[in-house]
């Protein structure tokens, strides 16, 4: 059943060409157990190790990132490792899969890596190839100018946002992903292939409060939420739903069964919303298909700050909401784009070396930080959900900023 | 070639401009390369930009004979328009753990996915899985045959059972990690096939190793069981590295500041003083730290990775309950085991897995995630009669600054029944 075995490995499998008539010739749909292979798991990863990390594994003894994107990686046998890391938008094609291919094909011994942040990376051993890689793969571009595969995302910089499908292939979205993540990374590209920042900075998308992309304790995270109640479809809901699950499913318990009169006078078990006991979580509509909430005008863009996840210096954190909402602004996102921006430049200016966005702004205080990013405060930062104690200001310890002198005027 | 039909979309082809690598532009090639399901693609998404609104319908319940994850079935709510992509399902594929590739596979895999699908990948999902997007329901069974038998793949999770574990680049790349990963998410990912593929579960569950505490691959905020890499001894220490960073000759965190001057590195204001408990110091040229004060949190040693070194006796912190705000909030994995040594096969951890999967399954409500558990029958509960683990103050941010505790009536003499009688003899009503 295990396939760790030293002398493991599935090149012979690999070696022999894709056969497209392999699984019709195997597949017998009257009897789907014959030659069925089930439960195998993933390959083992080791097969896929470039030859000087195998020789290396363990004995890794220091690194540099000797520019943005490259690091250096040294070993206690003496052996020199470079990595190139390079961006990507996470939706690849076939086209450009075999385009890297290639390219690991012809620098890195045919073998490359992902990160948990949707990079590629390449693995070389000799400075020379390094160099040629890098002159590569700054000249390898798409027809529309923009690069295949930008060279950064390391240090005190900003990474690859992750992020969710959006519009492109999710059926809960409050917002599109690529395109919004496309429009943040065109607009802050300076900082995903430089050092400038006081320390990494790490965006993350979601595009809706179900937070696939695990939002909630990044440096800046933009989330997708609606602001409309779902609609309930009576005449479909008791077909497509079971009712004791949609209602269930609301954290608030706004969502009550009722019997209620079809427009032909046929009466059906339905469920009606309490309206203002919604918060447009859309849980709802994950249980149940018939209470749909995707509206033009109600979705949008949440943004919250401040989160982490490192155990460096000071504990991980979650994001906090800073701007409750931006309309959707197809196909570019620029309110997004300018709250993001400010909030970086800020950063930049005046954060100490070292620290992560979300200190410095418990350090200079949450009201200066709105202040520094000139970004106006508004009631929906005060929580009112579960647990919200935890956030009220129970001290007489506050600093004076423009919003207190607002009110004293 | 002639009969493909491209549809007009000025949005989305603003976003071929700017730097950043463009999606469209890639599935735009694709296209043109005579792939009609890109096009169509293209064109709804052109129309969700116009709508701002999703196409995607929700629902349609679709897989692989025996399993129940693996596949989510997706349908265009505007099939007429867009034939080609009206149904365009998604695979999750178990990615090799730490995601090494090499080309023979992904060259192999791409012939498969041409033949069998749109030609479109998520290159990974959040959890880690490889994801193939955009099939037909009647390619399902012929793609699954050919993973197993043509590329030794599996399907990775979804729905209520245990997610595709996933972990750092650990000790592949990095001299940080105090834990084999790449191991450890192997061996979990075998041992637990039935769990990943037959939801058995009440709601997801999700497994994510890190091999020190800068926490790369984000266990503490997604893992329903983070597996986090620490030491118990001491921190090496190189002195001779400690004055080449004092003096200049290695330059500080790796190159992580390069493009800007913060001036001369100063071992004090950006080591010591930094240092959240405190517990180093210059004893003359030499660097000293009180290990027993160390919480372990990588500064020191992420500044001078040349000059100190995570300990040898090292092992995996286990915390459990991270989630996203669903439904109850979003949570942060808690410290349950603070030191385990992880040494193959696993069968301590196992055996707390077990554990816990018992109570979760026994008392989780239907989408209850085990942090929600924990959280609404107390942690208290879950360590001290679960898991029948001593309480310690490392349990604890603070001890609760209220008194309700839950006595049972066995901790207090004489039990709970009493004569009221005999209260009243003494006590006038």
């Amino acid at each position: 059943m295990y396939k760790d075995d030293p002398g493991y490995d599935c090149s012979k499998l690999l070696e022999t060409p894709y056969d497209p008539e392999f699984a019709e010739k195997k597949y017998n749909p009257d009897k789907p157990m014959e030659n069925r292979i089930t439960d195998i798991g993933p390959p083992h990863y080791a097969q896929f190790f470039p030859e000087v990390i195998k020789k290396n594994y363990g004995k890794w003894l220091t690194h540099e990132i000797i520019q943005p994107g490259v690091i250096k990686y040294t070993s206690e046998t003496g052996d020199v490792m470079w990595v190139v890391r390079c961006g990507t938008p996470r939706l690849l094609t076939t086209n450009l899969m075999r385009e890297i291919s290639d390219i690991a094909d012809k620098f890195s011994e045919g073998i490359c890596r992902w990160t948990t942040r949707n990079s590629v990376e390449f693995h070389v051993t000799d400075e020379g190839t390094l160099k040629d890689l890098i002159e590569y793969l700054n000249n390898f571009k798409h027809p529309g100018g923009s690069y295949k595969l930008p060279i950064g995302g390391t240090g005190a910089g900003i990474t690859n946002i992750v992020h969710t499908q959006g519009w492109i292939h999710c059926h809960t979205p409050a917002t599109d992903a690529s395109g919004m993540v496309k429009g943040v990374m065109d607009d802050i590209f300076e900082y995903w292939h430089s050092h400038k920042l006081p320390a990494k900075l790490r965006i993350s998308m979601a595009c809706c409060l179900n937070m696939c992309g695990a939002v909630h304790c990044s440096d800046i995270a933009l989330l997708g939420i609606h602001r409309k109640p779902p609609f309930v479809e009576d005449d479909r809901i008791t077909g497509v739903c079971e009712i004791p699950l949609a209602i269930a499913a609301c954290p608030t318990a706004a969502i009550k069964p009722a019997t209620v009169e079809l427009p032909d006078g046929k009466k059906v078990k339905s469920v009606r919303v309490n309206e203002p006991r919604c918060m447009f979580c859309g849980n709802c509509y994950t249980m149940c298909p018939a209470m749909p909430l995707a509206d033009a005008e109600g979705d949008g863009v949440a943004i919250l700050a401040g989160g982490k996840i490192s155990n460096r210096i000071t504990q991980p954190s979650f994001s906090k909401l800073i701007i409750p909402y931006i309309p959707n602004e197809p196909p570019r996102w620029p309110g997004v784009c300018e709250a993001v921006r400010k909030m970086v430049e800020a950063y930049e200016k005046n954060a100490n070396k070292y620290e992560r966005l979300g200190d410095w702004a418990k350090r200079v205080g949450w009201e200066r930080f709105y202040e520094l990013c000139d970004i106006p405060f508004s009631d929906k930062s005060i929580d009112d959900y579960r647990l919200a104690y935890d956030t009220y200001h129970t001290t007489t310890q506050f600093k004076w900023s423009s919003h207190t002198d607002a009110l004293m005027k | 070639m002639a009969d493909l039909k491209k549809h007009d979309t000025p949005m989305i082809d603003e976003l071929k401009k700017g730097p950043w690598p463009s999606f469209a532009d890639d599935i735009n090639t694709r296209a043109e390369s005579g792939v009609q399901c890109c096009y169509d693609l293209l064109g709804q998404m052109e129309l969700s930009y116009v709508h701002k609104e999703t196409h995607w319908k929700h629902g349609g319940i679709v897989g692989v004979f025996g399993y129940g994850g693996g596949v989510i079935g997706r349908y265009s709510d505007a099939p007429h328009e867009f034939p080609s992509i009206a149904h365009f399902h998604t695979l999750r594929i178990n990615q090799p753990a730490s995601k090494f590739y090499n080309t023979k596979f992904l060259r192999k895999l791409c012939d498969m996915w041409d033949h069998r699908g749109s030609g479109i990948f998520n290159f990974h999902g959040s959890t880690g899985d490889m994801v193939m997007i955009g099939t037909t329901t009647d390619q399902l069974e012929p793609i699954f045959f050919d993973l197993t038998h043509q590329f030794d793949m599996d399907l990775g999770g979804s729905g209520s059972n245990l997610r595709t574990p996933s972990c750092c680049v650990g000790k592949a790349r990095c001299e940080y990690s105090c834990l084999d990963t790449q191991a450890i998410t192997y061996d979990l990912t075998m041992t637990y096939q039935d769990e990943l593929h037959r939801p058995a579960f009440p709601y997801k569950f999700k497994f994510k190793t890190s091999g020190c505490p800068n926490d790369c691959v984000a266990a503490i905020a997604r893992a329903c069981t983070s597996i986090i890499g620490t030491w118990r001894d001491n921190i090496r220490i190189d002195q001779k590295a400690v004055q080449a960073y004092i003096g200049g000759e290695i330059k500080p965190n790796a190159g992580a500041f390069s493009d800007r001057d913060w001036g001369p590195f100063d071992i004090q204001k950006e080591v010591i003083d930094l240092c959240p408990s405190k517990c180093m110091y210059m004893d003359g040229n030499e660097l000293k730290i009180d290990d027993r004060e160390c919480v372990r949190c990588m500064h020191c040693i992420n500044v001078m990775p040349s000059a100190l070194r995570p300990g040898v006796d090292t092992g995996a912190t286990i915390l459990n309950g991270a989630k996203a705000p669903i439904l109850e909030g979003a949570q942060m994995s808690t410290l349950i085991i603070p030191f385990m040594k992880m040494e193959y096969p696993y069968q301590e951890f196992k055996d707390y897995v077990e554990l816990m999967w018992d109570w979760w399954m026994e008392e989780g409500k239907n989408r209850e995630r085990l942090g929600e558990l924990i959280q609404r029958q107390g942690l208290r509960h879950y360590i001290v009669d679960i898991l029948g683990r001593k309480p310690i103050p490392q349990h604890v941010k603070e001890p609760r600054s209220n008194p309700y505790h839950f006595w049972k009536e066995e901790e207090v003499p004489g039990g709970w029944k009493r004569d009221l009688a005999e209260f009243r003899k003494k006590h006038l009503a």
